[in-house]
C-alpha cells in the first residue's frame, strides 16, 4: 500500500504510525527489513519511488527473508522474488503470483518529513 | 592377523584389493600376477595402440599391500593353506581368492602357432602385434565379436588392409540379429574392412621364411596377410582350480555360489574364471560386482551376486551397436533405414505391450529411452515408438521423476502442459512447483515443452525479446552500462528476478567495476548482494578462496578460530575449500575483516563466476606425478576468480593420467602429460553428468592459458542464462568451437584474449571492497531501524558438536 505524503501536517495527530528509516536510507529497488512491534515489516522502494511494506516471512521457506529478494514487474504490477525458491508476491496485494491461494500480509506505509514510517493497524 | 592370498593380477583382482583397501581391511594381503607388470585396465586395451601408454592404462597400487610380479601359480595344498608359485615359492594363506581371469580361445586350425599368428588380450600381445605391423600390408581377425571388432579397429589403425572372418553367419552375433548383422557389416565394410561371414579357416599358411602369408577359406579362396590375430572368444582359466580338486563346470569356470565362494569356504573366485548359476561373464561390470561382493563377505558381510544384466552398448569402428533385455520375444517390430544404416529391432510381449528387449545399430537412442521399459508397458505401439521416434517425452516414463526437489514426476509436468495450455517454464514452475527449488531440472523443463510441441521463446523474460548472448552483444557493442539504460531502450517494464541478475553478471564480465557499485548493487540477488551464500533459515555461508586447495597450517587455524569465535558450522567442500554456516547479515563483514587481515579473499561460492580450480598434490610430491599441478591450479585459480559468467565455473588439475582431481567432471579440466597439459572442457557433475572433451594436447603452459582465455570469455559471450559449459557445447558443436578456439575461424580470439586480459588486471577483492566503503557497509543489517539486533526468527542447537539452524515449523500455506 503506498502513501506518498511529503505534506502531511506534522501537527495531525496520528496512532500507530512507527518511524523506522529515512527515505534516503532506502535504495531504489532493494528492499530492507524493519522490526515493527516485534513484526518484520519488509520496505521496499521502487524505481518511480514508490514505498511498499509487506511480511518479511517467505511462507514458502518460513524464512524471514523477503526484504532481499529482487525488485521487479510483472506487467504493471510491482513484484519482489523470494530469495529462497523464487515465488513472485505483489507488493501491492501481498499475494503470490505464481500460486494466488498464498498471500503475505501488507502494512501501511510513507513519508512523513524525509522518514518512513510503518502502520501496522 | 589374516592372510589374504589373491592369485591373478588383473582388473577384477584389483577392483577386489582396492574395495577392501578402501573398506579397511586390516588383515595382510598378498597378491600373486602372472605378468611382468601390475593390473592395468583391459577394457582401454585398444587405446594402447592409439597413443596411451603402459602406465596410462596401470590401475595404481595400493599402499599397504604385497604384490609379486612374474608370479605364477602352479598349486594350491587346500590341506595345508600355501599356494605354490613356478619357481618354488611358497604362500601361505588364511583366505584365498582365484582371479585367474581367462584367456583367448584359439581354434585348432593348422597353421595357428606360425609366426605372425597372435591373441588380442594383454599389453604384450598388443606390443607383439605392433611389432610384427611394421612390415606387413594386410592383417587378418578371426572372430566377429565385439573384440574381434575391436581388434580389427586396432590392425586398421596401424595401416593394415583388415578383414574380419566371422564363423557365425553375421557380425556380433551375441548382440545383435542377422538383419542388425547386415548391416552392421555394411557400415564395416564402407570403412574398407573386407567382412568374410558363415567362413571357417581351412588353414593359415606360411611364406618362404615360415611366416604367415595367408588364410585359406573352406571354399579354398585365400586371403593374403602377415598378421592374424585371433578374437574367437575366451575360455575361462580354471586349470589352476582343476588340479587342486575344487568344483568346475562341465564347460569350464570355477563354480562359485552367490557369495562368491568355490566348493572349499576358504577359497573364493571371481571374474571372467568363475561360473555362476550356469553362466560365464566376459564383461567388466558383473566382473566388478564379483569383486565387490567377494569383498563383502570377506569383511564379514552378506553381499550377494545375483545373475547380471548384460545390456550392452558400444561404439565399435564409429557405429553405435547396442543390445538391452531379451534377444526373442513372442513379437518383434523392426526399423531399417538402409541410407543411413539404422536397424531398431524391438521384442515384445504377445499383446505388444510389454517391452522385452532390443537391438539397435547405427543409431542406439531406443537404448536410453527405451531400455527403462524393459518388463513394462511400453508408452504407445511399438512400431509408432520405431519409426516416428515415439511420442513426445517417450525418453523417461511419466512417473520417472524430474523434479526431485519437489517430488514431480514427467507425467504431471506433461499433463500440467497439455491440460492447463502451457507455454514457458516460469508457468511451469508456478503450476508444478518442479524447477523452483535447485533449478537444475530447468533445461529438462524445457525439453518437455519442445516435445510438447511448445515453441519455445528465446526471450530470457517478459521484459527482453532477446535471449542471453544476444543481450551481451547489444551490452557490448553498444556499451552500454547500466540496466537502466538497457531495459529503456531494448526492453520493458523493470525486470525481474531472471534479467537483473543476467544482466547484472553480462556488466560484471565486461567489467563495470564492483557488483554493489550506484545501480548495479540492486540487480543483484540475495547471495552476490550479501557476497555470501543465503541457507534454508535465512543465514549466510562464507567460503573464503583457498586456490588449488592449498592452504597454510596458519591460515587454517585462522578458518578455525573464526569458526568458533563466531559459532559457524563448518564443513569441507567438494572444491577443496571449507565453508563456514550460520552467519547473520550484521556478522558478515565482522568475519571477512578477521578473514581478510589473515590473507584471504572472497572464494565467489555465491557467485555466478569461477568457484575453485582443484588440484592433486602433482609432481612436487607424488612419485606418480609428471607436472606441478597444484602450482597451475593456483595460478589458473589467481588468473580467472572473479570472472563473472552465464553459471557457475568449476575447474581441475591432475598431475598424471590417475586424474585424482577429477579433472574431465570439470567445465575446464586440465591433465598433466610427459610432454605438458592436456585440455578437456565442458565437464560436469551434478544433475546431468558429463564427461569433459578433449580439446586440445600436449599444450605449453602458455599455450594452455590462451586456449582457456579464449574459451571462457567465446562461453560467456555466447551461452544462454544458467547454461553450463556442458549443454553449451553440446549445442554449439565441439567442432565449431574448436575451430572458433583453435583456429580462430571468426576472427574474434585477440578480442576475447584483449577481455580476458582486462578482467585479471582489473580484478578486486569483493569482500576487501566492502570493508572499505563505510556506505556499502551499512547495507549489512537485519533491520534497519534496529542495526544492532540480531534476527530473532533465527535460533540454532547442537548436532554432532557443531550448530543446525532450529526450523521455524511451517503451516501449510495453501488452500
Amino acid at each position: 500500500m503506498t502513501v506518498l505524503s511529503e505534506n502531511l501536517s506534522a501537527g495531525l495527530e496520528e496512532t500507530g504510525w512507527t518511524r523506522v528509516c529515512a527515505y534516503a536510507d532506502l535504495m531504489p529497488e532493494r528492499g530492507a527489513c524493519a522490526l515493527v512491534d516485534g513484526h518484520q515489516v519488509a520496505l521496499f522502494r521502487t524505481f518511480d519511488g514508490g514505498l511498499y511494506a509487506i511480511g518479511n516471512r517467505d511462507p514458502f521457506s518460513g524464512a524471514y527473508v523477503l526484504s532481499r529478494g529482487i525488485v521487479g514487474t510483472r506487467g504493471n504490477e510491482p513484484t519482489v522474488a523470494s530469495p529462497m525458491h523464487k515465488e513472485v508476491f505483489s507488493l501491492v496485494t501481498g499475494v503470490c503470483l505464481d500460486d494466488p491461494a498464498v498471500s503475505v500480509p501488507t502494512y501501511r506505509i510513507r513519508v512523513a518529513a524525509g522518514t518512513v514510517e510503518v502502520s501496522l493497524a | 592377523m589374516t592372510r589374504l592370498v589373491v592369485v591373478g593380477h588383473g582388473p577384477t583382482a584389483y577392483r577386489l584389493i582396492e574395495t577392501l583397501v578402501d573398506r579397511g581391511f586390516d588383515g595382510r594381503i598378498t597378491v600373486l600376477g602372472e605378468e611382468p607388470r601390475p593390473a592395468y585396465d583391459r577394457v582401454a586395451l585398444t587405446s594402447y595402440l592409439t597413443g596411451k601408454t603402459a602406465e596410462d592404462l596401470t590401475y595404481p597400487v595400493p599402499d599397504g599391500i604385497t604384490l609379486s610380479l612374474n608370479a605364477r601359480v602352479t598349486g594350491i595344498d587346500r590341506e595345508a593353506g600355501v599356494v605354490t608359485t613356478a619357481d618354488g615359492h611358497a604362500e601361505p594363506y588364511d583366505v584365498l581368492v582365484l582371479a585367474t581371469g581367462s584367456s583367448p580361445f584359439v581354434p585348432p586350425v593348422p597353421g595357428k602357432d606360425l609366426d605372425g599368428c597372435f591373441v588380442y588380450r594383454t599389453i604384450d600381445d598388443l606390443d607383439a602385434i605392433r611389432e610384427a605391423s611394421r612390415g606387413a600390408t594386410a592383417g587378418i581377425v578371426i572372430g566377429g565379436g565385439l573384440l574381434g571388432l575391436e581388434a580389427a579397429d586396432a590392425l586398421r589403425g596401424l595401416g593394415l588392409e583388415t578383414h574380419v572372418v566371422e564363423m557365425g553367419g553375421w557380425l556380433m552375433p551375441r548382440q545383435v540379429d542377422e538383419g542388425g548383422g547386415a548391416v552392421l557389416r555394411g557400415h564395416i565394410e564402407a570403412l574398407g574392412l573386407g567382412v568374410h561371414t558363415g567362413a571357417g579357416v581351412k588353414e593359415i599358411v606360411a611364406g618362404p621364411e615360415g611366416r604367415v602369408s595367408g588364410l585359406v577359406k573352406p571354399d579354398g579362396e585365400t586371403i593374403e596377410a602377415q598378421v592374424v590375430v585371433f578374437s574367437a572368444g575366451v575360455r575361462p582359466r580354471d586349470e589352476l582350480a582343476r588340479s587342486s580338486g575344487l568344483a568346475v563346470g562341465e564347460r569350464g569356470g570355477i563354480v562359485v555360489d552367490d557369495g562368491m565362494r568355490t566348493s572349499d569356504p576358504a577359497i573364493y573366485a571371481i571374474g571372467e574364471c568363475v561360473l555362476h548359476d550356469g553362466m560365464v561373464y566376459g564383461l567388466v561390470g558383473p566382473c566388478f560386482t564379483m569383486a565387490e561382493v567377494a569383498a563383502d563377505r570377506i569383511l564379514g558381510g552378506e553381499g550377494a551376486f545375483a545373475r547380471a544384466d548384460m545390456s550392452t552398448k558400444l561404439k565399435l569402428l564409429g557405429v553405435e551397436v547396442a543390445q538391452f533385455g531379451a534377444m526373442d520375444g513372442a513379437l518383434d517390430v523392426t526399423f531399417m533405414d538402409p541410407v543411413t544404416g539404422v536397424y531398431q529391432k524391438l521384442f515384445v510381449s504377445d499383446d505388444a505391450r510389454t517391452l522385452l528387449g532390443g537391438i539397435c545399430v547405427g543409431d542406439a537412442t531406443p537404448y536410453n529411452s527405451l531400455k527403462p521399459f524393459v518388463g513394462r508397458e511400453l508408452p504407445g505401439s511399438p512400431s509408432e515408438l520405431l519409426f516416428t521416434g515415439g511420442p513426445a517425452n517417450m525418453d523417461l516414463p511419466d512417473d520417472a521423476q524430474v523434479c526431485s526437489c519437489n517430488n514431480v514426476t514427467k507425467g504431471q509436468i506433461c499433463s500440467a502442459i497439455a491440460d492447463k495450455g502451457l507455454t514457458d517454464v516460469a508457468e511451469i514452475k508456478s503450476c508444478t512447483r518442479a524447477g523452483t527449488a535447485c533449478g537444475s531440472c530447468v533445461p529438462m523443463l524445457k525439453q518437455l515443452l519442445i516435445k510438447s510441441g511448445v515453441e519455445v521463446s528465446k526471450a530470457l523474460c517478459e521484459h527482453f525479446a532477446y535471449s542471453r548472448a544476444e543481450l551481451f552483444d547489444i551490452v557490448r557493442v553498444r556499451g552500454i552500462t547500466t540496466f537502466s539504460q538497457l531495459i529503456s531502450e531494448h526492453g520493458a517494464g523493470r525486470g525481474c528476478d531472471v534479467c537483473k541478475p543476467t544482466v547484472a553478471s553480462i556488466l560484471a564480465s565486461l567489467g563495470n567495476g564492483h557488483i554493489l557499485d550506484g545501480e548495479q548493487a540492486a540487480l543483484q540477488d540475495t547471495n552476490d548482494h550479501f557476497l555470501a551464500n543465503i541457507q534454508r533459515n535465512g543465514t549466510y555461508s562464507v567460503v573464503p578462496r583457498i586456490p588449488g586447495g592449498e592452504i597454510t597450517p596458519d591460515k587454517l587455524i585462522v578458518i578455525g578460530e573464526v569458526a568458533r569465535d563466531f559459532g559457524l558450522y563448518t564443513k569441507i567442500t567438494g572444491g577443496q575449500r571449507i565453508d563456514l554456516f550460520g552467519a547473520r547479515v550484521e556478522q558478515l563483514p565482522l568475519i571477512w575483516k578477521r578473514l581478510v587481515d589473515a590473507g584471504f579473499e572472497s572464494g565467489h561460492a555465491y557467485g555466478k563466476a569461477l568457484r575453485t580450480v582443484k588440484s592433486c598434490v602433482g609432481s612436487t610430491w607424488c612419485r606418480y606425478g609428471v607436472q606441478d599441478s597444484v602450482g597451475l591450479a593456483v595460478a589458473l585459480e589467481l588468473r580467472y576468480r572473479g570472472l563473472r559468467s552465464p553459471h557457475k565455473l568449476k575447474s581441475a588439475v591432475s598431475g598424471c593420467a590417475r586424474e585424482c582431481a577429477e579433472a574431465r567432471g570439470k567445465d575446464f579440466g586440465i591433465i598433466a602429460t610427459e610432454q605438458g597439459w592436456n585440455l578437456y572442457v565442458g565437464g560436469n557433475g551434478g544433475f546431468t553428468p558429463r564427461h569433459a572433451d578433449l580439446f586440445a594436447s600436449d599444450l605449453s603452459t602458455d599455450e594452455l592459458i590462451r586456449i582457456i582465455d579464449r574459451f571462457l570469455m567465446f562461453y560467456i559471450r555466447t551461452a544462454d542464462r544458467l547454461q553450463r559449459t556442458s549443454v553449451w557445447l553440446e549445442n554449439q558443436g565441439l567442432d565449431y568451437v574448436k575451430e572458433v578456439i583453435l583456429e580462430d575461424s571468426l576472427g574474434i580470439c585477440a578480442e576475447l584474449e584483449a577481455q580476458m586480459e582486462r578482467h585479471v588486471a582489473g580484478y578486486a577483492d569483493e569482500w576487501r571492497a566492502v570493508l572499505d566503503d563505510p556506505d556499502r557497509l551499512r547495507r549489512f543489517v537485519s533491520f534497519v531501524n534496529a542495526p544492532g539486533t540480531p534476527d530473532p526468527s533465527i535460533a540454532f542447537e547442537p548436532e554432532r558438536e557443531q550448530v543446525k539452524p532450529v526450523l521455524i515449523p511451517l503451516e501449510p500455506v495453501r488452500a
